[in-house]
């Protein structure tokens, strides 16, 4: 399959990529390319230029500091899922790291293209939202609970570039996820989190956006078992159904996942 | 169209490209390498997989123009001297291949495995092989493959 012709620019750095945003409204940044490629060979979009800033240095670290993990937008998945720091400090996020797409696709695939990209089943808002981590771009720092604002939809502006993620190390944490069989997506995602502040539940895969679930949050603030949470059930209004499964199916996968991501963290 | 150069199996190589141009269709057509193939075309299926430095990548997911300057190997570029890779003689020894189609990706897909993971067991091996399909569903000659090679290449190593 053939994109539609765009002009291809590779930026040297992170000033660069936003002078070349600026001077094309319809431009697109080009990062790992995993989704965004995808969805240009299907013509599902099609951006006057794509600005890769996938080799940019200043944009891949991952970094321990203030009790937070800081991690460059750049950084693929293969390398957040293999970082000794990652593993040590938040495993769950190397663990979700590890499980997203396939092998090929995490030595491409970056942390940066994934949360600006915001899909519906994507495993790292999960995280991102789970944490309470924080988004940093080249204009400000977003607030993870100010950032997801629908599908495909995020509080980013035109020639805004997330540069960082930051992560608070929680006490446990943990993300479970019910994969499609086929494409391997979240048919539904569980991040639970543990933290001094109290407990964050996030749900990626199952409706239009990622989102969080206070009453179980409430109930693991108070007990932080399985059981605590065994008789909150999801409402099914509003979540995602298709030909995969409906929304009454994936209200229940919530439940299912939320008690097994507390009993693996517990 | 602008000329994209880059090193592929060794060798600098120049070609025309439209931006457009993804890596496999720069490869099969431009280079003339058709050892690479395009089988789902929509970064499921593995058949397109190529090493881009040293890391394993779906050709059909990656413009050529992206890799320009860096250094390419494909199915091609693995024997030496007109010598066998290891895990194309495993997969050889093993019938891992009944079609064939899957076969270039495949082992490409075994080959970076390996080198990340030296120590693999089925299971993994199963896991690692979730971004590349086989139509013939002849996985179990294929994983049987790849822990053969390994085995073999950590002997070669030690």
């Amino acid at each position: 399959m053939i994109t539609y012709p765009f002009k291809y620019k590779r930026a040297k750095s992170v000033a660069e990529a936003e002078a070349l945003l600026k001077g094309a409204p319809e431009a697109k940044l080009l990062a790992g390319g995993q989704t965004l490629i995808a969805a240009m060979k299907m013509r599902l979009a099609s951006p006057s230029d794509l600005v890769d800033i996938s080799g940019l240095k200043e944009l891949s670290y991952i970094r321990e500091a203030n009790g937070a993990i800081a991690i460059g937008a750049a950084t693929t998945h293969f390398e957040v899922a293999t970082s000794p720091i990652v593993t040590r400090s938040i495993p769950a996020l190397a663990h979700l790291a590890s499980i997203i797409g396939d092998p090929a696709v995490r030595h491409k695939g970056t942390l940066g293209g994934s949360v600006a990209n915001n899909d519906p089943a994507a495993d790292y808002p999960a995280a991102v939202l789970g944490l309470g981590a924080t988004i940093k771009t080249n204009k400000r720092s977003i607030a993870a609970d100010n950032f997801f604002t629908g599908m495909f939809a995020t509080a980013l502006g035109t020639e805004e570039i997330i540069t960082e993620v930051s992560f608070p190390i929680p006490e446990k944490a943990s993300y479970m996820k019910f994969p499609n069989p086929a494409s391997r997506y979240a048919m539904a995602g569980v991040f639970v989190a543990r933290t001094k502040s109290g407990v964050r539940l996030a749900v990626t895969g199952a409706g239009p956006c990622v989102f969080r679930v206070p009453a179980m949050e409430a109930a693991l603030a108070k007990g932080f078992t399985p059981d605590a949470i065994a008789g909150i059930a999801i409402a099914s209004a509003g979540l995602n159904s298709d030909i995969h499964g409906s929304a009454e199916y994936r209200a229940h996968l919530v439940g299912v996942m939320a008690k097994r991501a507390v009993a693996e963290a517990a | 169209m602008a000329v994209v150069s880059m090193t592929v199996n060794g060798k600098p190589v120049s070609a025309e490209a439209e931006d457009r141009t993804l890596l496999v269709y720069f490869l099969r057509e431009q280079l003339r390498l058709t050892g690479t193939h395009i089988g789902c075309d929509t970064s499921q299926c593995g058949a397109c997989v190529v090493h881009v430095d040293g890391k394993a990548v779906k050709s059909c997911s990656v413009f050529a123009v992206q890799v320009a300057g860096a250094q390419v190997t494909t199915i091609e570029g693995l024997a030496k001297d007109g010598k066998l890779h290891p895990v194309q003689e495993a997969f050889r020894d093993n019938h891992g291949l009944q079609c064939g189609f899957c076969t270039p990706g495949m082992i490409m897909t075994a080959v970076d495995m390996i080198r990340r993971k030296p120590q693999l067991d089925r299971e993994t091996i199963r896991h690692e092989l979730e971004g590349n399909i086989c139509r013939c569903t002849g996985y179990h000659n294929i994983v049987s493959s790849i822990e053969d090679a390994a085995k073999r290449m950590s002997g070669a190593a030690s």
